[in-house]
């Protein structure tokens, strides 16, 4: 079968020794077994992420968008773009489609652009990687691969805020999205309900105002332990490290023993396709969860 | 006086002049998305939807009607746009479709333009520090950028800043998402100039379109 062909934008946390580099390791056993193969957009650089806009200007915003819109069309023309990164698609989707409806940003966008030595026509869709599963190989592609099931693992399905809103996967609603839930279940493990699946982890005001935001990340990780999860699994590279990370602060100044694994949809997708803990990423992970590396470590 | 203060204030001063008493069109004319401001229709679903609600001073409902009533110094000296996580739940359960999160960022950019962000807003600070840092290279430096943000309040608050959080930092070098070779080097984008002289230029071309002088 014919790969399928995507001009792919990892994003800064997807680089090697980055916060996300463990996603980046777990999607390439995935893809391999999906046939999809992701091009890396040549020279792409950062999307300004969610807390851009307090310096950069609106412009400067939507250029930064455009450059790598501008090297996908140039470069890997026809293919539609792809992120793994949340933030990265929903900054890059915005930018496409307001340069989309705007001629006037258009137009400025490229005089600027062309101090770069580039042009963006416009041709390009920006698409999240749950997007090309979920549309493009849909659940029954997505379970054919699976070679070893997850069975009787019970996992919480956080979703977050950037995948969902204010995008989202199409067909789904945003304040009960049920792709993530069924992306569980494909692969033997039981989704646990989880009234936090849409609930915010403070997202990058982790830095600038930990307090509010471990409140939000406390309030999800003990709403996962009171569902009887064992885990939980995020398509969100921010959503993942600071549910994930922030858990050892809360315990020191809460007194709580918080302990949850926090993994990608990507690792549970490759390990259930056979890969090992390795392939899946999971050495990246602070909290590891038992039950998970001894399905990853059988043959 | 430094040279971004100097522009603020010119920014500031040209603004105070064109739009005297009438700041709902300073808003429209100045901040992203602002021409939707006056779509509110003030129910409030915004103020309960936001999870750092708790927290700011006044809800986005709240400063809608006060960009109306004409409150410019309140509105822009506010901590209520810096308390936007970029959630989104606004924008989506908004029944007049505003943009909320969009206005937001707008006025908070707008304020922090015109210099008038109180002092020492922690999110204005690492917003500041997290620019600066993509724009050196095209790509984020997570590690310089970590330490700058410890660093920001001066050196000895740095140092106890990095000891609190040295755990997490050691355990995510261990989990090889944290790299110390990001110190001297990191990853960067080839073509650095040119990222530069293009957002050199969208401020050009924004200053032109504004009539700003900055």
């Amino acid at each position: 079968m014919a790969k399928k062909q995507y001009a792919f934008y990892p994003g800064c946390s997807s680089q090697k020794g980055a916060s996300g580099s463990n996603f980046a390791t777990s999607i390439q056993l995935m893809n391999e077994k999906l046939d999809i193969q992701l091009n890396e957009i040549p020279d792409w650089n950062c999307c300004g992420a969610s807390i851009g806009y307090g310096e950069g200007s609106e412009l400067q915003r939507l250029v930064l968008n455009a450059r790598n819109l501008a090297l996908a069309e140039t470069n890997l023309p026809g293919q539609d773009m792809v992120s793994g990164c949340p933030a990265c698609w929903l900054a890059t989707r915005e930018a496409a489609e307001r340069l989309h409806k705007h001629d006037n940003l258009m137009t400025d966008t490229n005089e600027a652009l062309k101090e770069a030595g580039l042009n963006f026509k416009g041709t390009v869709k920006a698409r999240h990687m749950v997007e090309v599963l979920v549309e493009d190989i849909g659940f029954a592609g997505m379970k054919a691969p699976v070679v070893k099931s997850l069975d009787g693992l019970k996992i919480a399905g956080y979703v977050g805020c950037q995948t969902n809103r204010p995008f989202g996967i199409a067909g789904e609603s945003f304040e009960n999205p049920m792709y993530l839930d069924k992306m569980i279940e494909t692969v033997g493990a039981e989704p646990v309900a989880f009234d936090q699946k849409v609930t915010c982890c403070g997202g990058a005001l982790a830095f600038s105002e930990p307090e509010k935001s471990q409140k939000q990340i406390k309030d999800i990780v003990e709403a996962a332990y009171d569902n009887g999860a064992e885990l939980i699994v995020t398509p969100c590279q921010l959503c993942q490290a600071n549910v994930e990370i922030y858990q050892s602060e809360i315990n020191k100044k809460k007194g709580t023993s918080l302990n949850m694994p926090v993994m990608y949809y990507s690792q549970l997708l490759s390990i259930a396709y056979g890969g090992g803990a390795k392939e899946a990423g999971l050495d990246g992970n602070i909290i590891q969860s038992a039950k998970l590396l001894e399905i990853a470590g059988k043959s | 006086m430094s040279e971004s203060n100097k522009a603020a204030n010119t920014v500031a001063a040209a603004a105070v002049a064109r739009y005297r008493n009438n700041f709902l069109k300073e808003v429209e004319e100045r901040v992203e998305d602002g021409d939707m401001v006056k779509m509110c229709m003030q129910c409030g679903v915004c103020a309960g939807s936001c999870p750092l609600g708790p927290h700011w001073e006044h809800s986005p409902q709240k400063i809608f009607m006060m960009i109306r009533a004409g409150k410019r110094d309140e509105v822009l000296s506010s901590d209520s746009m810096w308390m936007c996580t970029s959630c989104y739940n606004c924008i989506v359960r908004c029944p007049r479709q505003l943009p909320i999160t969009h206005i937001m960022h707008g006025l908070a950019h707008y304020a922090n333009r015109l210099g008038m962000v109180p002092k020492g807003q922690p999110t204005r600070d690492i917003a500041k520090l997290f620019w600066d840092n993509l724009l050196k290279t095209g790509r984020v430096n997570e590690l310089k950028f970590s330490l700058a943000m410890y660093f920001k309040d001066g050196f000895v608050q740095g140092i106890k800043n990095a000891l609190a959080m040295q755990g997490i930092g050691l355990s995510l070098m261990k989990a090889k998402r944290l790299s110390p070779m990001e110190i001297i080097g990191g990853h960067k984008c080839k073509d650095q100039s040119g990222i530069q002289k293009m957002i050199a230029k969208a401020r050009e071309i924004e200053d032109r379109r504004r009539g700003a002088l900055a």
